[in-house]
């Protein structure tokens, strides 16, 4: 469990600056009870990852107390406090020289584990993310979907109880986006971690997050489930900010018809889907089918009605 | 990392193993070949009196000799009065020789406790050379019987001694020449130009050994407006003491050598290509001050290049070595400060700044220079190469370690640290080894910018391959400058080469 009590954080203003110091964090509290996962959401510069960074001491608070599991984390060694959170960028930050298992087995191997534990523990992380058979790939040979499943596995290495993520997915593109990020519900069910994710992206935060904490200027605005948000708006700012990130539809809401390419026809072994799929699921088909270039869209009759490309979709998208 | 660490220390270890010598005399002299062979000649004639001595050649001219002789790196070296007195002393000149060795003599004694010897008789100065046929002609022997025929004459000038006081200025006047035209001509090329009579007269040194006896005659300058060079040794006194026989080995020469056989002795040098320590040793011989054959002599020097590198790649293998100690022992100081300073500063930038602008200011300054700057502190020989050329080489390691570490991306930093990754163990799984390919660099360009410089070191008697490019140098010897020259370019570029592998062996793969 996690606990923020009137947090602050203050930054000295910059030298020879007119301004004051900038209170960036300002009397924020919240708990995220174990095996659950919270989505801190609002526009950059809102505080939100400097919270993040505040509970692996990154960032030392200025004031009030973060408790994990009861006791203060400003009490703890950092490098054992870090050690039990794993920790997720949106750079992904995979060492560019070591190869894809000596990323994951890095803090294992610091922490003394034998050569075969080291290698068990390797090979059931690739399993877990879909990478088996690429621990011996350099991370600059992986796409981006691939290289950040490997950060996910390298922050699980340990197997902490507690995941700080900062806009994992936030450089991906659509489609591996939405593919990791049906991923992590699913991992997210299997390992019952207690996770911080920072994010931008109200749909992924609602998506993701069993409660979302929306952050405005350093200070809480509102937290809960993505009901009470749409039920309960806290004040103006909070309705602005939903209709604002709530304007486009789900690619799950769009019909994948309407990402049909004027000018492909589909080939012979294309996999087909039928004609009243959605976007989504062209996007998870192309996913199951990497060497696939063209989708069919099928009638009841199993006749090919359009044939979907990945820059067609990609353009729709 | 830990491998270039080790092969620092190795290096610096073998260095220091290779010191402590014995007490010797040490003899030096400037990088022309009239000082070489004076000072071969005083230590052919200490060795026989029993005085085991170390010859220190090629020093970088009066300023590197004279400051290697006042801090003790040298005992003995051949001087001139007229050096000593208006270069050193700082004293207006004297036309009259007594006065200007007395005045020397006290002036050495009073500020830096060395003591001038006994004079070896000749005058090596300024002189007007004519071609001896033309002196006859005209039936003239001095430059006061110059004076009334000079209208008819077209004097040769060189630069410097165009431009200086107690040169033609001066000397038109004393004598009151005056020439039909004064040609200015590089001094080198001043006797081509008399022997194709294009010129008349020119100035000389004296004792110059390509003023060829059978054609050319200097004129004598009966009125002394020529300042006096007599040469003669001069030793701190404390040496004298040290090695009792001394005195009288190096006053042995006293007055043996006039104008004409000093000539000789350096043509035989210069022109004939006959090696300086075997002159030394015939002419000792001749004197009867050297019995029997002392010292095993080498000859027939010369021929091309390939047969003259052949000839001789014992001595350049000996050189070769000289000359990696000297760079691998820079460079494992270089390395073993550059490299952990470079990190330092990658943490502050407000420290940064000073320390490349500091570093960067020592690049500038000129390596001749910065080699004589150390010799006060440092005496002659390795010592002061060695810290020239590790301050050369800080800069290249130290940049080089500042920006690769600086180059590296943030990203991997911030998680490393957010996964619970110590400061150490960020720099050397992380920083170092993404840095490697920029720090090798550095130490590439290091290296090879010192295997460069330490040709230089040579001047300061600090051996390796600059020793034959100095040598030949002073004599014009060109197949003696290639003997330095060429495997000292070769071995630049096997060192990168090397390294260069070595880069690739510590550059950590991505892919």
């Amino acid at each position: 469990m996690i606990a923020l009590e009137g947090v602050w954080k203050e930054f000295p203003a910059p030298r020879g600056s007119e301004r004051p110091a900038q209170r960036a964090v300002d009397d924020v509290s919240f708990t995220v009870p174990a095996g659950e996962t919270l989505c801190l959401i609002g526009t950059s510069g809102c505080g939100k990852t400097t919270t993040l960074k505040m509970i692996n001491r990154l960032v030392e608070p200025s004031g009030g107390r973060i408790l994990i599991n009861g006791s203060d984390t400003a009490a703890s060694d950092r490098i054992a406090l870090r050690r039990g959170i794993g920790y997720v960028i949106q750079k992904i930050g995979l060492l560019p020289h070591r190869t894809v298992a000596e990323n994951i087995a890095l803090l294992p191997r610091l922490e003394g584990w034998d050569a075969s534990r080291l290698r068990a523990r390797t090979d059931e992380l690739l399993d877990m993310v879909g990478l088996r058979g690429y621990g011996g790939r350099y991370p600059a040979e992986l796409s981006g979907g691939q290289q950040q499943r490997v950060g996910v596995a390298r922050a699980l290495a340990l197997d902490p109880p507690i995941l700080l993520m900062d806009e994992p997915f936030g450089a991906l593109d659509p489609i591996t986006r939405e593919s990791l990020q049906d991923e992590f519900v699913r991992l997210k069910e299997v390992f019952k971690k207690t996770i911080v994710m920072v994010t931008h992206d109200l749909q992924e935060a609602f998506k993701l997050g069993d409660r979302v904490a929306l952050m405005e200027q350093g200070r809480m605005v509102q937290i809960g489930a993505e009901s009470d948000f749409r039920a309960r708006p806290a004040s103006p700012f909070v309705e602005d900010f939903l209709r604002a990130h709530l304007a486009h539809p789900t690619l799950s809401a769009i019909p994948a018809l309407s990402a049909v390419a004027r000018d492909a026809r589909p080939s012979d072994d294309a996999p087909t889907l039928p004609r009243d799929a959605t976007m989504k699921q062209a996007m998870d088909l192309f996913f199951r089918y990497p060497a696939a270039t063209t989708l069919a869209l099928v009638d009841e009759n199993g006749t090919a009605v359009g044939a979907v490309t990945r820059e067609s979709l990609l353009q729709a998208v | 990392m830990r491998k270039l660490l080790l092969v620092a220390l190795l290096v610096m270890g073998l260095a220091a193993c290779a010191r402590p010598a014995p007490d010797t005399l040490k003899i030096g002299s400037k990088p022309f070949p009239e000082s070489e062979l004076l000072a071969d000649m005083l230590a052919i004639l200490a060795q026989e009196r029993g005085i085991p001595v170390t010859r220190i050649g090629n020093l970088g001219g009066t300023k590197i000799t004279f400051d290697a002789l006042k801090s003790g790196s040298i005992d003995v070296y051949p001087e001139y009065t007229g050096t000593g007195l208006m270069e050193i002393l700082q004293q207006a000149a004297t036309n009259d020789p007594n006065e200007a060795l007395e005045l020397v003599r006290q002036g050495f004694l009073k500020a830096y406790d060395i003591e001038w010897l006994e004079p070896l008789g000749f005058n090596n100065t300024y002189a007007l050379a004519m071609k001896t046929a033309e002196m006859k002609a005209l039936g003239i022997r001095t430059i006061s019987q110059l004076a009334p025929k000079s209208g008819g004459l077209i004097f040769g000038c060189s630069h410097e001694f165009y431009d200086r006081p107690d040169g033609y200025p001066g000397l038109v006047e004393f004598y009151g020449l005056h020439f039909k035209k004064v040609e200015r001509l590089q001094h080198g090329l001043a006797y081509q130009a008399l022997l194709q009579d294009k010129i008349d007269l020119t100035d000389v040194y004296s004792t110059d050994g390509r003023l060829d006896p059978e054609t050319m005659t200097v004129l004598v300058d009966d009125r002394h407006f020529f300042p006096p060079y007599y040469a003669a040794p001069v030793a701190r006194r404390e040496a004298l003491l040290r090695f009792p026989a001394a005195r009288e080995a190096l006053n042995a020469l006293a007055g043996r050598i006039d104008d004409p056989t000093m000539q000789r002795l350096n043509r035989q040098v210069e022109v004939e290509k006959v090696p300086s320590k075997e002159v030394a040793l015939n002419f000792l011989r001749k004197q009867g001050l050297v019995r029997g054959e002392a010292g095993a002599l080498q000859t027939g020097r010369g021929g091309d290049v390939a047969q003259v590198l052949w000839a001789r790649r014992g001595e350049i293998a000996v050189l070769v070595g000289q000359h990696l100690a000297l760079t691998g022992v820079a460079m494992g100081l270089a390395i073993a400060v550059g490299i952990p300073l470079g990190i330092v500063i990658s943490r502050s930038v407000r420290l940064a700044a000073p320390v490349l602008v500091a570093a960067g200011v020592l690049q500038t300054i000129p390596s001749i220079a910065l080699l004589a700057f150390m010799i006060p502190y440092l005496g002659l020989g390795a010592k002061p190469a060695i810290a020239a050329l590790f301050l050369y080489a800080l800069l290249p390691v130290l940049r080089n370690t500042y920006t690769g570490i600086r180059g590296v991306d943030p990203a991997l930093v911030e998680v490393g640290l957010g996964m619970g990754l110590r400061a150490r163990q960020i720099l050397t799984l992380v920083e170092i080894p993404l840095a490697m390919p920029v720090i090798m660099a550095g130490i590439r360009t290091a290296a090879v910018i010192s295997i460069g410089t330490a040709t230089l070191a040579a001047w300061i008697g600090a051996g390796g391959l600059g020793d034959p490019i100095v040598t030949g140098l002073t004599r014009n010897d060109v197949p003696t400058i290639l003997t330095g020259a060429i495997p000292a370019a070769v071995l630049a570029v096997v060192v990168d080469l090397a390294l260069g592998g070595l880069e690739r062996l510590v550059t950590p793969r991505t892919g």
